[in-house]
């Protein structure tokens, strides 16, 4: 339970728990996508895995978000039922498989992210939060080395692999930034214990990811950070542009048939 | 496939031996070239199915209409890519390899199940597929666990504890939609019956005209005909299908005290011939599919090649620079 240091804690962490979980949960659709559509079998398995992973780290998250928002809300109202604007994810997660290149940057530069994240909130201030990191700590220690090993293998595997992870690499670069960036919920979260400070994670995840670019043989990307109008990104709810697409295929069933149990 | 040619007297009778004693032969026994080409056949297509298998299901992954159930089609699709895999495992013992497999059935050169050649318009889809076709699928199987050749019927040990899970799942969803709202209930019909007559097409032709059964049940690759399984089936789906509150297609599916078993209507063999030849509703894009993903995955496949000769390579240099 949280440590009640005010009126504003649970909201606070409620919309802490609603960036993680929709991180988790977008991360996790992008990757399903991919499932039968894999370089080869072996990729369909492992995909599903590291998809099945994130979805079971985005449902107690989403969970939690609700029961601390006290609205009523549970996790499929969460993920069906808000607009693309109510979404928080980093903008990262929501990325297109445009190749295979495109998956597995996308996935080496979050999954190096999240798995700092979650070490550290292993000693959140709220059980259930700790609980979920302590678990996804684990997991995600494979969904990085997964991703490591294919950029390893693509950026010294041909000339046009080495091209490709590297043109990948450019497409997910400006969306580091923002995974690094508390806004005002996650500086509160972080202030009662509940969150950490993203700020702090950047030297790890710079360290891991210079090691793995290192051993591929690719260059870090020298780009600035995307622009957002007004600075604005995913966690005020401004998405990408293929995002509302990504949205309409995941909500439509659930919203074409309100109040129904499935 | 070295092991072939004329049978010396020896091996020819411990083969026959081994079979009429119910013993499991293991890739390194000597068999029969039919065998063993019957074997590839039925492994290489069974294996097939599997991976054609994950795409009626795979795209309802994105749409799956709550979180739990999203879940659990991941995993049953990653099932089904691992059933693929252990079954081209299988195949590769016989001396095949599953790249050259993977190239005849994008030729179209091999087949899988017909089954998957049907369309997954609707939620329900997802329920009427695991109930009916992972329950078809394992009332066939069974059987198969018992086979003689021992890779094949170990990896179908593995398999047959998977699937009936799925079809646990499936009727699951199927109970849940039954007693949805009436929208719900209505989709929920309608997939099982597009379904019910496909599943029962999925144990072969009638015995009568079975091509391959004779060898097969010969050599113990096969234990019941076709007729038999088909019959086993229906006898409890027709029981299942009244837990779920919902009825099979089918105006002769009634009780026969007499022979103990549920009489059934007669399967339209020639619906049957025509998706076997490829002219079901999608045939075409099924193999498409898998021809894409294969295409696009070429340059990956050949990184990873790439990479691990230059891994050997660097690992022989420092070998000879000691
Ligand atoms: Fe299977
Ligand atoms: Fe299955």
């Amino acid at each position: 339970m949280t440590t009640g240091t005010g009126p504003g804690t649970d909201a606070a962490t409620a919309g802490y728990l609603l960036r993680l979980g929709d991180d988790a949960l977008i991360a996790g659709h992008r990757m399903a996508e991919v499932v039968t559509r894999a370089p080869q079998l072996e990729e369909d398995v492992a995909l599903a895995n590291i998809a099945l992973d994130l979805l079971g780290q985005a449902r107690p998250l989403l969970t939690r978000a609700g029961e601390l928002e006290g609205e009523g809300r549970d996790e499929d109202t969460l993920a069906y039922l808000r607009d693309e604007p109510e979404f928080r994810n980093c903008l990262l997660v929501e990325l297109p498989n445009t190749d295979f290149a495109h998956t597995i940057a996308r996935h080496l530069l979050f999954s190096c992210y999240a798995r700092e994240l979650y070490a550290a909130l292993a000693a959140s201030t709220d059980d259930v939060l700790a609980g979920v990191a302590g678990k996804a700590v684990k997991e995600l220690d494979y969904h990085r080395d997964h991703a490591a090993q294919w950029t390893v293998r693509l950026g010294d595997g041909t000339e046009e692999s080495a091209a490709r992870m590297a043109a990948a690499l450019d497409a997910a670069w400006p969306h580091v930034d923002e995974m690094f960036t508390a806004d005002p919920v996650i500086s509160a979260a972080a202030a009662s214990g509940a969150g950490v400070d993203p700020a702090g994670l950047r030297p790890a995840w710079d360290s891991a990811v210079d090691a793995v670019l290192a051993e591929a043989g690719l260059h870090r990307p020298d780009l600035p950070p995307q622009a957002g109008p007004g600075g604005r990104g995913g966690r005020h709810g401004l998405h990408t542009q293929s995002f509302g697409f990504l949205l309409a295929e995941m909500q439509h069933v659930h919203r074409s048939h309100p109040g129904a149990a499935w | 496939m070295t092991l072939t040619g004329t049978a010396p007297a020896g091996p020819r009778q411990r083969f026959d031996a081994m079979i009429s004693g119910e013993e499991r032969i293991e890739p390194r026994d000597w068999m029969p070239d039919d065998y063993r080409a019957t074997l590839i056949r039925q492994i290489a297509q069974h294996a097939h199915s599997e991976i054609i298998g994950m795409q009626p299901e795979g795209n309802w992954i994105t749409r799956a209409p709550s979180l739990k159930r999203k879940a659990v089609l991941i995993a049953k699709v990653q099932d089904e890519a691992g059933h693929g895999l252990y079954l081209y495992s299988a195949a590769e013992t016989l001396g095949v390899d599953r790249a050259e497999l993977l190239d005849l059935l994008h030729e179209g050169r091999q087949r899988y199940s017909s089954i998957f050649n049907y369309p997954t318009p609707t939620w329900a889809d997802v329920g009427a597929i695991g109930w009916l076709v992972d329950g078809a699928a394992i009332t066939n199987q069974v059987p198969l666990c018992r086979c003689s050749y021992g890779p094949y019927a170990r990896a179908m040990v593995r398999i047959c504890k998977e699937e009936s899970f799925h079809q646990r799942q499936g009727f699951e969803i199927l109970h849940v939609l039954a007693r949805g709202t009436p929208r719900q209930r209505a989709m929920a019909q309608d997939a099982v019956d597009r379904w019910y007559w496909p599943s029962l097409m999925m144990f072969g032709p009638p015995d009568s005209e079975s091509a391959h059964s004779g060898k097969s049940m010969a050599w113990r690759i096969k234990r019941y005909s076709n007729d038999d399984l088909r019959q086993r089936f229906v006898d409890i789906i027709a029981e299942q299908v009244r837990a779920l509150g919902l009825t099979l297609p089918d105006p002769d599916l009634a009780w026969n005290a007499e022979r103990g078993h549920y009489d059934f209507g007669a399967v339209d063999w020639a619906e049957f011939t025509a998706v076997l030849k490829g002219d079901g509703p999608c045939n075409r894009q099924r193999i498409e599919h898998r021809r894409a993903a294969h295409a696009d995955g070429a340059w990956v496949r050949e990184a990873a090649r790439a990479h691990a000769a230059k891994q050997a390579d660097r690992a022989a240099a420092r070998e000879a620079a000691r």
